[in-house]
C-alpha cells in the first residue's frame, strides 16, 4: 500500500505541508478563505523542528493500528489497509491520543480527533502535503 | 448445535476474538452467544447516553451489518449456564447444547456491592456497567432528584459526570482519601477533587455507607442522607465462575497464556474476565479496560484460527474526561515521581530502572501516546533525549535510527 514516508535530509522546516493538509481538508476553494475562518482550519500533518533537522509527522496508517483496537466507540477503522475516522462515531475521550505510538491524532475544535486520511476522503485524491512538498521531503510511495 | 468457533460474549473481546478467527479463517462457522440481548455496544457510552451527548444508534461498538459482514451466528439474550472443556459443550439457560471445536470465554465483569445492610431492599438503587443500568437510571430522573453515588472510580464518577446537570444534588461517598484511587496520587486526585467540587458535586472520602433505609443512606460518619437515585459503583470483579465450575485455573480472573490459552486445551479466554501479567509494575492483576479487552480478543481469535499472535504487553492505560477536563493515565506509579507544570495542568512520570513505568497528564494531552510507547517498549530513557520528551512528546527526542524506523519504513 501507499504511504507517506519522510526524507528527513530534505526537510526544509516550511512547513508549507501543514498549510496544505488544513486547506485540503477545509472544503474552501481557496487557501485565503480556509485560513481566514474564524477557527484556522487544522493540520493532520505536524513538523517538527530542531536546531537543524526537521521532519513532517502524519499517520503511519499502521499495520497493527493500536489506535484502532484502542478505540472504545468504533470511530476508527481500517478500510483496505486506510486508517479512518467517523467523526460522528468519535467522542472525543481521547482514547487514542494515549495508545498512537508516533503522536499522530490532532484535536479538532470542536473535540472530536482529526486524522490523516491519505486525502482520499477529500477531493485531492492524493496527499496534499506531499504533493506541495518543494523539496520531496515527504513522499507517496510503496515501500517494504 | 456445532460449530467450529464458539465465543461467550458480545462485546470488545469478543468482537477482536471475531476478528482475530476472520484474519486468519474466512469461512468456518462462528456462533457469539449473550446474555444481553443487544447487537454489540459501547459499554463506556452508556454514561454518554444518559447525559444525553450520544444517541442509542451512536452507542453501538459496532454498526449492526458487523455479524452478517463477519459471518457470525448469534444468540443474544442467551446465558451460557455451564462449559465442558472435556466433551468441547457449552449448555445455555433455554436447554441448547453447542458442540464447539474452539472456545473464547469473552464473559467480561459484573459490578460488585459490597455487603450493605438494608441493600437488597434499597429501592431505585442501580449498578452501572450495562444500556439496562442506564435505563433504569433515566426512569429514576427528575430534576428534583437527589444522587448518591457509592464509589469514586471511573465508572462513579462517570456516572456523576451524566447526571450534575439533571439533578438537584450529587454526593460521592468513597472509603478512600481521594478519588480514582487505583490510578492516581494524592497530588493529581487533588486537583481533579477541586474539579468535580466546581462542577457541584459534594465528596464525602473516606466515607462508607453503612446502611441503606427508606430512601436514605446512612455513612459511617453517622450522617444520614436521603436520596432519589442510589448508584453502586465500587468497582468490577472479573466473571469467572464459568470458568471455575469448569475446573479452569483462576485467580483474580481468568488465568491464561500469552496466546490467551487457558488451562484448558482448546478454551481461550480474553476482557475483563481475565488476570493480565501487568508489564509496567510487573505483577499479575485483572486490568478492565476496553483496549486490553479488544486487544486481547483479537490474539485469542488469531490463535483458536491456527494463526499466531501473543499479546504481552499489557498495561492499563485510560483517557477519562469529565466535563471537558481530561486526565489520561498509562502504566503504573512504580519508582521516582518527575512533576511537570503544564499552562493549564500537571504531568507526573513515574520512573524506575531508566524506564518510563507510568504517567498521569492533566490538561494538554496531545500526542501522549509517544509517552505510553516508552511505556510499552521499555525503552531505555537513556537512549532518548528524556528532559525535552518531558516537556513535550516529540519524536525528534528519539535516536534518528529510531526516527528513520517509524517514519521511513512501512509498520
Ligand atoms: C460506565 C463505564 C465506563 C467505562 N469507560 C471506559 C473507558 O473510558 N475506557 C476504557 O478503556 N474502559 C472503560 N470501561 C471499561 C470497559 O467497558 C471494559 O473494559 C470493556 O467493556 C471490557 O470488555 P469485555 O468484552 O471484556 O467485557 P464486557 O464489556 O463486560 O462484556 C461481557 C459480555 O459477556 C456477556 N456475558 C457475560 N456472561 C455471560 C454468560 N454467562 N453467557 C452469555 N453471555 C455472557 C455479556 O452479555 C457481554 O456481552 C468502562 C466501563 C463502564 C461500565
Ligand atoms: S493514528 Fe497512530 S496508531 Fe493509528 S494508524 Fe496512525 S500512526 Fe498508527
Ligand atoms: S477520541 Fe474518538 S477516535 Fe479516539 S478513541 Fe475516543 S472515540 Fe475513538
Amino acid at each position: 500500500m501507499k504511504r507517506v514516508y519522510v526524507n528527513e535530509e530534505w526537510c526544509l522546516g516550511c512547513h508549507l505541508c501543514e498549510f496544505n493538509c488544513g486547506f485540503a481538508n477545509s472544503g474552501e476553494t481557496s487557501m485565503i478563505k480556509a485560513y481566514h475562518r474564524e477557527q484556522r482550519p487544522l493540520s493532520r500533518i505536524r513538523v517538527e523542528d530542531g536546531d537543524d533537522i526537521h521532519f513532517a509527522v502524519n499517520c503511519r496508517h499502521c499495520k497493527e493500528p493500536l489506535c484502532v483496537k484502542g478505540c472504545i466507540t468504533g470511530a476508527l477503522s481500517v478500510e483496505d489497509g486506510v486508517i479512518k475516522i467517523d467523526q460522528d462515531q468519535c467522542i472525543g475521550c481521547r482514547t487514542c491520543i494515549a495508545m498512537c505510538p508516533y503522536g499522530c491524532l490532532v484535536l479538532s475544535h470542536n473535540h472530536t480527533m482529526l486524522k490523516c486520511e491519505l486525502c482520499l476522503e477529500n477531493s485531492c485524491g492524493e496527499p496534499a502535503c506531499v504533493t506541495g512538498c518543494p523539496n520531496r521531503a515527504i513522499v507517496y510511495e510503496e515501500r517494504g | 448445535m456445532k460449530t467450529k468457533y464458539l465465543i461467550i460474549g458480545n462485546s470488545a473481546a469478543a468482537i477482536g476474538g471475531v476478528q482475530g478467527i476472520r484474519e486468519v479463517d474466512k469461512r468456518s462457522k462462528i456462533v457469539l452467544v449473550a446474555d444481553e440481548p443487544y447487537s454489540t455496544y459501547s459499554r463506556p457510552l452508556i454514561s454518554y447516553w444518559l447525559e444525553g451527548r450520544v444517541d442509542r444508534e451512536h452507542m453501538v461498538y459496532r454498526n449492526p451489518d458487523f455479524y452478517r459482514q463477519y459471518g457470525v451466528d448469534t444468540l443474544l439474550g442467551t446465558k451460557v449456564t455451564a462449559i465442558d472443556p472435556t466433551r468441547h459443550i457449552a449448555t445455555t439457560d433455554d436447554g441448547k447444547e453447542i458442540t464447539y471445536e474452539e472456545l473464547l470465554i469473552a464473559t467480561g465483569s459484573h459490578p460488585f456491592v459490597p455487603p450493605i445492610e438494608g441493600k437488597d431492599q434499597a429501592k431505585n438503587a442501580f449498578t452501572f456497567t450495562t444500556f439496562d443500568d442506564a435505563q433504569g437510571v433515566k426512569k429514576a430522573l427528575t430534576p428534583d432528584a437527589k444522587v448518591v453515588i457509592m464509589g469514586g472510580g471511573l465508572i462513579g464518577l462517570k456516572a456523576a459526570e451524566a447526571l450534575i446537570d439533571h439533578v438537584k444534588s450529587l454526593t460521592i461517598v468513597d472509603l478512600a482519601d481521594r478519588v480514582m484511587p487505583s490510578v492516581l496520587d494524592s497530588e493529581v486526585a487533588q486537583v481533579m477533587q477541586q474539579h468535580l467540587e466546581d462542577l457541584g458535586m459534594v465528596l464525602k472520602l473516606k466515607t462508607s455507607i453503612k446502611r441503606v433505609g427508606n430512601m436514605s443512606v446512612t455513612l459511617s460518619d453517622g450522617a444520614k442522607l436521603p436520596y432519589d437515585i442510589l448508584i453502586f459503583a465500587v468497582g468490577t470483579r472479573p466473571n469467572q465462575a464459568l470458568a471455575e465450575a469448569a475446573g479452569i485455573d483462576c485467580e483474580r480472573g481468568i488465568l491464561t497464556n500469552e496466546s490467551q490459552l487457558t488451562s484448558a486445551a482448546d478454551v481461550y479466554a480474553a476482557g475483563d474476565c481475565t488476570q493480565s501479567h501487568d508489564i509496567s509494575a510487573d505483577v499479575d492483576r485483572n486490568i478492565a479496560i476496553l483496549p486490553n479487552a479488544f486487544m486481547q480478543g483479537e490474539t485469542a481469535g488469531i490463535n483458536m484460527a491456527g494463526g499466531q499472535a501473543v499479546f504481552d504487553k499489557a498495561f492499563p492505560v485510560n483517557s477519562m474526561g469529565i466535563k471537558d477536563f481530561y486526565l489520561l493515565t498509562a502504566g503504573s506509579t512504580e519508582g521516582q515521581p518527575q512533576i511537570v507544570n503544564t499552562p493549564d495542568g500537571i504531568r507526573k512520570f513515574y520512573i524506575a530502572d531508566d524506564e518510563l513505568k507510568g504517567y498521569m497528564i492533566l490538561g494538554e494531552c496531545q500526542r501522549a501516546g509517544i509517552y505510553t510507547d516508552l511505556i510499552r517498549q521499555k525503552t531505555k530513557l537513556s537512549t532518548v533525549d528524556w528532559n525535552s520528551l518531558a516537556e513535550a512528546p516529540k519524536l525528534m527526542a528519539f535516536d534518528v535510527s529510531v526516527r528513520k524506523a517509524d517514519l521511513a519504513q512501512a509498520h
